[in-house]
């Protein structure tokens, strides 16, 4: 075979490959949708689900989903965008830096199911919270430092290091400037980071498998301590946990979820996407 | 401390750690104090799991043999604790998963990279990352009704084998393995590309020949990040693999079996062992191993990154 005709096969299994690769996406997300749609209206939103949960909606659990995520941003976000600033603005080029990095690096590594067993040592029973959307949400936020992390420091450094020395240069102090020149460019990437960050903590379910998530409950929780239906907890019960469980709630419950986790990943993008043209540098 | 990366060398003057004194009151002190705390919670958090896995684990290791654990019988209701049938399943599955993982990562992302059009790229980058985007369960729950009967279909004896879980696995773990190799191919400068090119070499050849060698060590770490995000998926997992904890018999067959990994192990039984009973120890233990495992895994890919930093702007 000629180094020509070695060319036009590669090109072509190279593209076939990822037509391999891309088909699959799009069909799991129009099957889903196909499948789910005829399921989901207000009814399905708003309603709880009886008779076992083989009727009605699933409006506990998108509720839990809604208070989770809400908790993971609370737990998350202070500590992620500090911990950020420090990496970018901050640490030097020495021992205590690199163990940070190495731990963010592992932080992200480590499965999320050990976060869950995390989360029952420490938060459950440790520190006596007991099964709660407390726990949970601290657990799901810890999951959430280093996206978050990784994505502020990304932010933050794409500022030019020239805003820095003009500010410095006009006599503002190093935090003046962070507080004032870096943080208001780096904050939609920052947002963005946040945003891919929450999205994966709502779709998860290993980390509030034993620290907060509920197969079923009669009432909505009234605090921080009470447990919660989850959306992700939810489908995995359907799916696997209730005989005699219609498929068309199946579908429904999949394609909320979807839906939501998805639409974060689409925001980010938005942001992201409107950032780059109009940044000005 | 302070030093300006990549800034002209007259900006790299003398620079007293931190503003002048005189700019600084007390508030910055504890703000900057505050931020550094911070950073420095990483390592504490890391350090708190640890030793919170270690705390509700370590009975295990001390009242079950060692030579129990690594015994080919899990069988917790009568004491029986052997791992091997666990750490057999999340290798079969992870195996099977970066053997199909990796050819298709890397060749999407050449092709990403080196073929498509920009317009092209634009669309297909996205469409990706809404794969990273799709929850484990959702996907889980797929594999379950839809793509394990095709399975038991294509003649396995039953659908949820370890197969299907690799499937799953590997399509979860391309988008890093595509994101991350992508990077590397991006890194590789124009000139061997324009070098090869003006020798000669056709598009095949510069790409095989070329590319590719000089990027081998970010493709390295796109595998190795793969891998240890295979090894620690748990919902997708316990959904399709038929949650068998045995040995399967030897050979190219293992992989149409049903198998239980040890993730899978830890979040099926959790909810129903008591807490300090040896089970629940042994459950901990489990989670030990994995955060070894994947512990081992991505330090060794953030040696192999080793000066590869970007950095952009710089401190002051």
């Amino acid at each position: 075979m000629s180094r020509q005709q070695t060319q036009v096969l590669a090109t072509w299994l190279i593209s076939i490959t990822a037509v391999v690769v891309i088909l699959p996406i799009v069909l799991v997300v129009f099957y889903v949708v196909a499948k789910g749609i005829g399921t989901v209206n207000w009814q399905f939103l708003s309603q709880p689900p009886s008779n076992g949960m083989t009727e009605g909606g699933i409006f506990p659990a998108l509720l839990g989903t809604v208070i989770l995520t809400f908790g993971t941003a609370v737990a998350a976000i202070p500590l992620a965008v500090g911990a950020a600033i420090y990496l970018a603005e901050y640490a030097g080029d020495n021992r205590a830096t690199r163990a940070i990095r190495l731990a963010i690096v592992n932080l992200a590594g480590i499965p999320s199911i050990v976060y869950g067993l995390f989360g029952l040592g420490m938060f459950v029973l440790f520190l006596n919270f007991g099964t709660s959307i407390l726990a949970g949400a601290l657990t799901l936020g810890l999951m959430t430092l280093p996206v978050v992390i990784s994505t502020a420091e990304e932010a933050i450094l794409a500022v030019p290091q020239e805003f820095r020395v003009v500010s410095l240069s006009l006599g503002a102090s190093r935090w003046q400037t962070i507080r004032h020149q870096v943080l208001p460019h780096a904050l939609p990437g920052i947002i963005t980071g946040i945003i891919l960050g929450l999205g994966r903590a709502a779709g998860e379910t290993a980390p509030i498998l034993f620290t907060v998530a509920a197969f079923y409950l009669p009432e909505l929780p009234k605090s921080i301590f009470d447990q919660t239906m989850a959306l992700p907890y939810h489908l995995y019960v359907i799916s696997t946990q209730v005989p005699g469980m219609p498929l068309s709630i199946q579908y429904g419950t999949a394609l909320v979820l979807l839906i939501i986790v998805l639409s974060f990943t689409l925001i980010a993008t938005a942001i992201r996407t409107v950032m780059r043209r109009r940044r000005e540098w | 401390m302070s030093t300006l990366d990549e800034a002209p060398a007259a900006w790299q003057e003398q620079q007293p750690s931190g503003a002048p004194a005189a700019k600084r009151n007390w508030r910055e002190t504890i703000i900057e104090t505050v931020i550094r705390l911070c950073g420095i919670s990483a390592v504490v958090i890391i350090t708190l799991i640890f030793l919170f896995l270690l705390k509700e684990g370590a009975p295990a290791f001390m009242q079950v043999p060692i030579r129990d654990l690594l015994g080919v019988r899990w069988y917790p209701i009568e004491d029986m604790f052997g791992l091997l049938p666990l750490l057999v399943g999340s290798l079969l599955v992870t195996i099977g998963a970066v053997v199909i993982a990796v050819p298709l990562g890397l060749t999407t992302a050449v092709y990403l990279g080196e073929f498509a059009p920009p317009w092209l790229r634009e669309i297909l980058k996205p469409v990706i990352e809404v794969l990273a985007g799709i929850p484990s369960i959702v996907l889980g729950f797929l594999g379950w009704v839809a793509l394990a009967p095709l399975i038991q279909a294509a003649g396995a004896a039953t659908g949820l084998t370890a197969f299907t879980g690799a499937i799953i696995l590997a399509y979860m773990a391309l988008p890093t393995i595509i994101s991350i190799t992508e990077d590397a191919l991006y890194a590789v400068p124009k000139e061997y590309r324009d070098g090869a090119l003006a020798l000669g070499a056709t598009q095949w050849q510069t790409i095989w020949r070329v590319v590719l060698p000089a990027a081998r060590s970010g493709i390295v770490i796109a595998v190795m990040l793969g891998v240890g995000r295979a090894i620690g998926e748990t919902m997708a997992v316990m959904l399709v693999t038929g949650n068998a904890a045995n040995i399967p018999a030897f050979g190219l067959g293992a992989w149409f079996q049903p198998v239980r990994t040890m993730t899978a192990t830890i979040a099926a039984e959790m909810g129903e062992v008591a807490q300090g009973s040896l089970h629940y120890s042994v459950l901990f233990a489990i989670g030990i191993v994995l955060f070894l495992i994947t512990f081992a895994f991505n330090s060794l890919a953030t040696r192999f990154i080793g000066g590869r930093s970007r950095r952009r702007g710089g401190q002051i």
